[in-house]
């Protein structure tokens, strides 16, 4: 049997993911996130009297650190296997992998374990975010000038 | 032609231990279980040494051996350079050889140790086989808390520790043959489906062995495959019809077998400590069958070539055993 006829044997004997049911709790999921995140602002916009834009900050430093809670006491890879994409998308999923990755590593020395895995899954989201960043920004001085 | 009859070289006794989630599976009678994957250690790789020191201390005691009394230890495992399966022997007096073929490294420490005890008159060899969840989540996959979603495909690294005693000694499980595999690749990428990677490497050692020692399938109660799971077991019975045109009928999977179902662990367990988990503790427990064919299947990937978009090899080596 040659390796293309192989690949369509395999083909035809792999389950079929359930995407429609994944991309609905991913949906949820996130849904949910947003919706306490939300809740959040309004609190801190009026019980505390900050202006909006202090409340984003204050809100994503709230969110890193709560996932990051979660991830070292051992919950929070649950919620992702649960949840998927909407945990793993806002920025819970990057505070998520940075955590994750150290406590990975944390025996294997500060520097050559810790510091050197730290950014081991979030590497790409920095390099790739900041070089489209980049281009969009270059995108959006020629529309809008 | 890789195949080769034994005179009398005998399995005398065997030592299990297995993790928490193999427990609570289909598997209740192992020797011993640990409830923690640190096992009172400080790390995943430490717990590991001291799983496979622990099956080799007990196996000792168990049958009144020392050290001196075995001539050579064959191990292996799924680290990296197989460096537990290494540290382990440091702290034995004993001749050791490595083996690494991933989840079928259990039978060629078999084939390795008892070609060794067959030249000899008398003797103790031994073999050890272990692999830890966490570990090989940690080298292989991504970091542990992750939790990354996976595919239905996906087998999981099951946790554990096999020593196997052999000697020329007669008891009930004799080695009767073996057959060496052939590395075979067929070009999956994928390393979340290992059953479709190693299905054809032991589809090829099963007709090798049948050829070379002029037999047929049904000549054996039962083949007992290593670690496919139940994707891979599908394809194996697929292909084997298709490409050699045999029907696979007395066929049962380790890996899909060591979890129930309700535990919810995708297409089952794999893992070099798979097959000798699932074969000491409930195959030859059962006494049900004499004449089985255990075939070992090892997915060789390594996460750099398979980021490197490299297909992966496979490699399954078959041991029949001869039980009275």
């Amino acid at each position: 049997m040659d390796k293309d006829k192989y690949q369509k044997l395999v083909k035809e004997n792999t389950p079929k993911e359930n995407k429609t049911n994944k991309a609905f709790k991913a949906f949820i999921g996130g849904g949910l996130l947003a919706f306490t995140g939300q809740i959040i602002i309004s609190i801190l916009e009026q019980s505390f009297g900050m202006t909006i834009n202090d409340c984003y900050i204050w809100l994503c430093i709230i969110t890193i650190f709560i996932s990051s809670f979660l991830t070292a006491l051992g919950f929070f890879d649950n919620y992702v296997t649960k949840w998927g994409c909407g945990l793993l998308i806002p920025t819970t999923g990057f505070a998520h992998s940075i955590t994750s990755s150290a406590l990975d590593a944390k025996k294997d020395g500060l520097v050559t374990g810790l510091g050197a895995t730290f950014f081991k899954l979030a590497g790409s989201v920095l390099l790739y975010g900041i070089i489209s960043g980049f281009f969009f920004a270059i995108l959006g001085v020629i529309i809008y000038g | 032609m890789a195949s080769k009859k034994l005179n009398n070289i005998y399995l005398k006794d065997s030592f299990s231990l297995a993790g928490p989630i193999e427990a609570k599976g289909a598997i209740s009678n192992f020797d011993i279980v640990m409830n923690d994957y640190y096992y009172h250690e400080k790390t995943f790789e430490q717990a590991e040494i001291k799983m496979q020191k622990v099956v080799i201390d007990n196996i000792l005691h168990q049958n009144h051996l020392t050290e001196q009394d075995i001539e050579l230890l064959v191990a292996g495992d799924l680290s990296n350079q197989i460096s537990v399966s290494n540290y382990t022997a440091s702290f034995y007096q004993i001749p050791f050889l490595g083996v690494y073929s991933a989840c079928a490294s259990f039978p060629e420490s078999l084939i390795i140790a008892s070609e060794f005890l067959e030249a000899k008159r008398k003797g103790y060899s031994l073999c050890v086989t272990s692999s830890h969840n966490l570990h090989a989540e940690k080298q292989f996959r991504f970091p542990i808390e992750y939790g990354a979603p996976k595919p239905l495909t996906t087998t999981l690294t099951a946790t554990g520790a096999v020593s196997a005693l052999l000697t020329k000694e007669k008891s009930k499980t004799r080695i009767e043959s073996y057959t060496i595999g052939t590395v075979v690749d067929m070009g999956i990428k994928d390393s979340t489906n290992m059953g479709a990677v190693m299905a054809p490497a032991s589809a090829k050692v099963i007709t090798d062995h049948l050829k070379d020692l002029n037999r047929t399938i049904d000549y054996y109660d039962l083949i007992l495959t290593g670690d496919l799971g139940t994707v891979g077991t599908k394809i194996l019975k697929e292909y084997l019809k298709q490409a050699y045109r045999i029907i696979l009928k007395n066929h049962r999977d380790a890996g899909s077998e060591i979890y129930l179902k309700s535990q919810k662990m995708y297409a089952g367990a794999s893992g070099p400590v798979t097959l000798p988990l699932f074969l000491f503790n409930k195959i030859l427990k059962q006494e049900k069958y004499h004449k089985i064919l255990i075939v070992g299947t090892g997915s060789l990937h390594n996460a750099v070539y398979v980021n490197q978009k490299l297909s992966i090899p496979a490699i399954a080596h078959a041991v029949s055993l001869e039980v009275e």
